[in-house]
């Protein structure tokens, strides 16, 4: 066993590369959350994302024309979610995994030819003189740009609801959608949109997977982020905020075991490998034991506007 | 009064089976509080939808103030200066007032500047609120004042009220009576929605009295008795019910100091409640909503236990026995949601009668269900109290209000419950109906059961009920004989004011 | 204009006409993009759901492969649908499906080489023990803490693969298998296999537990308290609590329920077709039966009709896939679809389709 081949500054910053696909996945499901829709799909639509972003970077050669579509084809699938739960009224827990076996299915049938094939990737982002900085500069201020627009992600959408009137009709639908539809707000449309950004960003996060994190593009490859990314929401109890806490120590977590299979640690592997599923086990306890506050009051409860 | 603000037109509206309104026209004076009377189901409610723009209307027109009226949605009723206080308020519990009141305005001011938009109409008005407040700690009739509050930022030229006293202490009531008659001074209209004939006479300037969606008649209250109001809305005359000269035996139900914290986070914890019902006794317990009605039910059903000592039916513990263990014993009760909680609505009448007769009815023989004999004991329901439906086995969502709560106090009262326990038994049940489960409740008690009967309808308390006493934020007040009441008196009981003067008057 | 409106009551026909129009549309949609992979539609369709039963050449291998493979998918339905009655989704049975054959096997090849005739049922009570034990996780958590099952069963799963693995090459390896992963092969030790019972029809122990678990399901569902209280637990929690049903009850009877007819599964399957504890013996029967169990309408027969659609379309694909050149992962695409085709038009179930003037907005 040799802990002295983990370098702290390279773990740093790879953690922040390992949290990134659960960071975008978990805020885009905040904002579903946030607008009174469950959709347990994100495993389904970030591993979507993961191979669409893959084959369009692949054949195009360029890794943001990847991004972009993997965005859009999540979110295009998300409208799936959306049109059976919102305009047929379907049961959305139910929906939701139905989501994330069709989008299992559709990814391994796209994915076929791409197997073993190297994507190219997204290159560090130096920023200037930052970068520069001992220690912190190669640690923080050295990384592509997606970390960054993740990053960015989080503070808009953390602006978004406490400032901007949009936020607030959100978290109004989101908290009683009969309230709301008295009010005159289109519910269902609120609904539909707050969806599409929650399927762009899971794809963003399944395209960082198979773009840069490993980057090729393997069957399965999502390996639970997508339920991860739904645990840090309740673990973040509907904060922007704490969803970046949650999904950099998720992404501790994982770093830190592959640091330590990789050092030899005289731990069994199979325990390191799942330490990861064990401590979103754990944390979810503890959040629930505290009592889970913070969730949106009409979450997962179906709307049908009646006269 | 001088000119017409809103006139409406023919207006019809028809839905599946029923003709919410039909042909209804009259006008609402500018500076005039118009009352819109009549029963649950005469088509107020769908009125004041077509008014508010929630509702298209099949026919008719409206005109305000000279031009056509047609509003697509309640965002183009509001431009007009039409706001609206709902009867369930339209408010978002885990938002604060402020947010509340931006997320119903058009163009909202910046946080700070509505912050002090509010406080200042809050003290022109009479209503204090702070608007840093989350609206799920809010009482009723706070609730009510940032609905009034969120209207009157919006400088409406016709503010319309669904039902507002009915979350209302008396002392509340007079509160907002003068707010109202300070709008309608600076040149607001009022239309104000109500069955409540005494208040209408006091208030409103005009009153238009709707039957089964058809417009009866426009009259001015002030010239009309109670009595040919409620004539004109009720229709024809049916039975009030009629109390028997009863005895009270010995008490059968007694809780003592039962204390029990809040079941979530904007529910209300039960503080210190002792009360007994005598056999033969109706014990009428009012408050204003959300003071522990819903709590003190559940404590009573036993779907929450209490520590030991709290709940006895004559000698027996039942403290810590589930709703089973209670029913077995003899105390039965019925919830005020009559869907989801006293029924299950997809399921059949059948059904819904095994949900709480299964124990004391001999439904079940080793864990199985005895379905023919579950549809019989429906069946009795059914017919006992004259329930319209198709069928037992009709899913309970199926029926109407009033039938559906028949069928649920009826299951209750046919299985001769020794201690009954009732949460709202009339609440939005027609009138008709309203009066049979009322006599029910007394035939009942004239055989010797103990009764209490949890309501937000005085009117109802003081008809049927022997005792009173009223929950305020979840204590309960002494309990006084009906007979020893007045209308001030209950007032200051509901607002928890208990301990003062109230208590000498009685001896 | 088109709106929905809602029924007083849900409609008999269209309980029983959704199943049937979703399969109609999927094998349209499906028939699609077999078009757009460059297959042949109709002859792709044909494959999937006629062939196994009645190709001259294959239907003799593929019939039997019906119920091997319909066994363990209505054995594990049937336990989710009890608990997706009551509102309590349990979509780990994977895990508790790998736990139920560890476990099973384990206790098994303690007693290698002994021949008795109790070790298959030692096996079947040890398989059904370790699928209850995985299932008890999220219920206590739930039970105790209110901790989201649907998130815990679903971690399990991935926590239950990674002791596959690890057993499957250490605790559990043959001995006798030169250092290769895989444990001795269950299917040729005389009193641990799950033995086919009917010559070439495919009927094996776990088939049987799977008609089993039909009938008791559908006895408890309609004709017991328990279930009545499962039902009304799922349609309306607060007049369950108000009938005197315990929350906690209903969420560790559903969820032990399901991990043991969800163990059992696993058991029997590496007793018999798969034959030994290796790391992808199992072949995602947990999730499938997810969609059994929604096809099937939460209704047991529904479930068994289910069950053997579903095991059609895994043979069918199969041999699409021989055939015809399909990539495997089609399949898998067709049944979510399925699913979602279901879920869609569900909607008729308990609304109706008005079309004309807007009335209430």
């Amino acid at each position: 066993m040799d802990l002295s081949s983990i370098n702290p500054i390279l773990l740093i910053a790879s953690i922040m590369v390992s949290a990134t696909p659960i960071l975008f996945a978990a805020i885009g499901e905040m904002i579903v959350e946030k607008s009174g829709v469950l959709n347990l799909g994100v495993e389904g639509m970030m591993i979507v994302g993961a191979v669409v972003g893959f084959a369009v970077a692949v054949n195009s050669g360029s890794p943001i024309l990847g991004f972009a579509a993997a965005a859009l084809a999540s979110a295009l699938l998300s409208m799936c979610f959306g049109f059976l739960t919102q305009f047929l009224l379907s049961n959305q827990v139910a929906t939701g995994l139905g989501l994330t076996l069709v989008g299992l299915g559709l990814s391994s049938l796209i994915g076929k030819p791409y197997e073993g094939m190297k994507s190219p990737t997204l290159p560090k982002l130096d920023i200037p003189i930052l970068s520069d900085l001992p220690v912190v500069g190669q640690m923080l201020f050295s990384h592509d740009i997606m970390v960054y627009v993740s990053l960015a992600l989080v503070a808009g959408v953390w602006a978004f609801l406490k400032y901007t009137r949009g936020g607030l009709i959100l978290r109004a639908v989101g908290e009683s959608h009969e309230a709301a539809h008295a009010l005159g707000y289109k519910v269902v449309r609120i609904r539909l949109m707050a969806i599409f950004f929650g399927g762009a960003c899971a794809g963003l996060g399944g395209a960082y997977l198979s773009l840069v994190r490993v980057p090729q593009w393997t069957e399965g490859m999502t390996a639970g982020s997508g339920w991860i990314a739904l645990a840090i929401v309740v673990f973040a109890s509907w904060r922007a905020g704490r969803i970046l806490v949650g999904a950099y120590l998720f992404g501790g977590v994982t770093v830190l075991q592959l640091n330590l299979q990789a050092a030899e640690v005289a731990v069994p592997v199979a325990l390191l490998s799942m330490s990861p599923y064990l401590i979103t086990i754990l944390v979810l306890v503890v959040i629930s034991a505290r009592g889970a506050h913070g969730a949106p009051a009409a979450l997962g409860r179906p709307f049908h506007a009646t006269s | 009064m001088g000119d017409i603000l809103l006139q409406l037109d023919g207006l019809t509206k028809a839905y599946p089976g029923v003709v919410a309104n039909d042909d209804v026209s009259f006008a609402i004076g500018k500076a005039e509080i118009h009352a819109l009377l009549g029963e649950n189901g005469a088509g107020k409610s769908t009125l004041v939808k077509m008014i508010y723009g929630l509702v298209k209307p099949d026919k008719g027109t409206m005109t305000l103030d000279g031009s056509p009226f047609v509003p697509g949605e309640p965002r183009a009723a509001r431009a007009s200066g039409v706001a609206m206080v709902f009867q369930h308020f339209s408010l978002f519990e885990a938002l604060s007032v402020a947010e509340n009141i931006a997320v119903g305005m058009e163009n909202p001011p910046k946080a700070r500047d509505l912050a002090k938009q509010i406080r200042d109409v809050s003290e022109t008005y009479g209503l204090p609120l702070d608007p840093d407040r989350v609206v799920g700690t809010l009482s009723a009739g706070e609730r009510q004042r940032v609905e009034i509050i969120r209207c009157l930022l919006q400088n409406p030229r016709l503010l319309v009220m669904d039902e507002p006293t009915s979350v209302l202490t008396p002392q509340e009531v007079d509160i907002l009576f003068e707010t109202l008659r300070k709008l309608k001074e600076e040149g607001t209209s009022i239309l104000y929605i109500s069955h409540k004939l005494e208040e209408i006479r006091s208030l409103c300037d005009t009153a238009t009295i709707l039957r089964l969606g058809k417009k009866v008649d426009t009259c001015t209250p002030a010239e009309t008795t109670a009595r040919e109001l409620a004539e004109m809305m009720i229709g024809s005359s049916f039975a009030t019910p009629e109390a028997k000269e009863r005895d009270f035996g010995a008490p059968l139900l007694t809780v003592k100091s039962l204390s029990m914290p809040a079941p979530g986070a904007f529910g209300t914890p039960l503080r210190d409640v002792s009360f007994e019902v005598r056999s033969g006794e109706v014990l009428g317990l009012g408050g204003v909503a959300g003071n522990g009605q819903d709590e003190l039910l559940m404590a009573l059903s036993g779907e929450r236990t209490a520590k030991p000592g709290a709940v006895f039916l004559e000698d027996t513990d039942l403290s810590t026995m589930g709703p089973n263990g209670r029913r077995e014993q003899g105390l039965l009760s019925g919830p005020e949601e009559r869907l989801g909680h006293a029924a299950a609505p997809d399921m059949s009448l059948t059904e819904n009668a095994v949900l709480t007769a299964s124990r004391r009815q001999n439904l079940l023989s080793n864990g199985f269900i005895n379905w023919t004999k579950a549809r019989s004991f429906a069946e009795t329901v059914i017919e006992r109290f004259d329930v319209r439906t198709p069928s037992s086995k009709t899913a309970a969502r199926a029926l109407s209000g009033g039938n559906l709560q028949k069928f649920v106090v009826g299951r209750e009262i046919l299985q001769n419950p020794r201690v009954l326990v009732l949460n709202q038994p009339t609440w939005g049940v027609d009138a008709a109906a309203a009066a049979a489960i009322r006599q029910a409740v007394l035939d009942l008690a004239t055989q010797g059961a103990a009764i209490v009967v949890i309501s937000q309808d005085l009117d109802e308390l003081m008809e049927i009920s022997d005792s009173f006493g009223a929950l305020n934020e979840g204590r309960l007040s002494p309990i006084r004989k009906v007979s020893d009441l007045s209308l001030e008196r209950i007032g200051l009981m509901m607002g928890g004011a208990h301990d003062m003067e109230i208590a000498h008057v009685d001896a | 204009m088109i709106r929905l409106e809602k029924r007083a009551q849900p409609s008999t026909i269209w309980t029983v006409a959704t199943p049937i129009l979703a399969v109609v549309l999927t094998m349209i949609v499906g028939g699609i993009m077999f078009a757009i992979l460059g297959k042949p539609p109709l002859e792709a369709i044909r494959t999937i759901f006629w062939d196994p039963l009645f190709h001259p050449q294959f239907a003799a291998y593929s019939r039997p492969q019906l119920l091997v493979k319909a066994g363990p998918l209505i054995l594990i339905a049937i336990g989710l649908s009890i608990g997706f009655r009551a509102g309590i989704w349990n979509i780990g049975a994977e895990g508790q499906y790998i736990m139920g054959a560890v476990c099973g096997a384990a206790a098994g090849l303690a007693l290698y080489p002994a021949e008795t005739r109790l070790i298959f049922p030692l096996m079947v009570l040890a398989g059904a023990l370790g699928g209850w034990a995985w299932a008890m996780i999220p219920a206590i958590l739930k039970v105790k803490f209110g901790t989201n099952e649907i998130l815990v069963s679903l971690m399990l799963v991935y926590v239950a693969e990674n002791i596959l693995a690890s057993v499957s090459s250490s605790l559990l390896r043959n001995p006798e298998g030169r250092g290769f992963p895989g444990s001795r092969n269950l299917s040729q030790w005389d009193a641990a296999a799950n033995h086919e019972l009917i010559p070439n029809t495919g009927m094996h122990w776990g088939v049987v537990a799977a008609f089993i678990a039909v009938i008791f399901a559908y006895v408890l569902l309609t004709r017991h308290i328990q279930g009545f209280n499962i039902r009304l637990t799922g349609e309306a929690p607060r007049a369950a609590r108000f009938s005197g049903v315990s929350p906690s009850r209903i969420i560790l009877l559903c969820l032990g329920m399901s991990g043991v007819l969800a163990g059992m599964a696993g058991l029997f399957e590496v007793s018999g077709p798969a034959g030994q504890i290796s790391i992808d013996f199992n072949s995602g029967y947990g999730f499938t039966a997810i969609i059994v169990a929604f096809l099937g309408r939460l209704h047991p027969v529904g479930i068994l009709l289910a069950g053997l659609l579903m095991a059609l379309t895994y043979i069918g694909g199969e041999l699409a896939q021989l055939m015809l050149g399909l990539p495997g992962a089609s399949i898998q695409l067709f049944q979510g679809m399925l699913l979602f085709f279901l879920l869609g038009v569900d909607v008729f179930t308990n609304y109706r389709l008005r079309i004309g003037k807007a009335g209430g907005a």
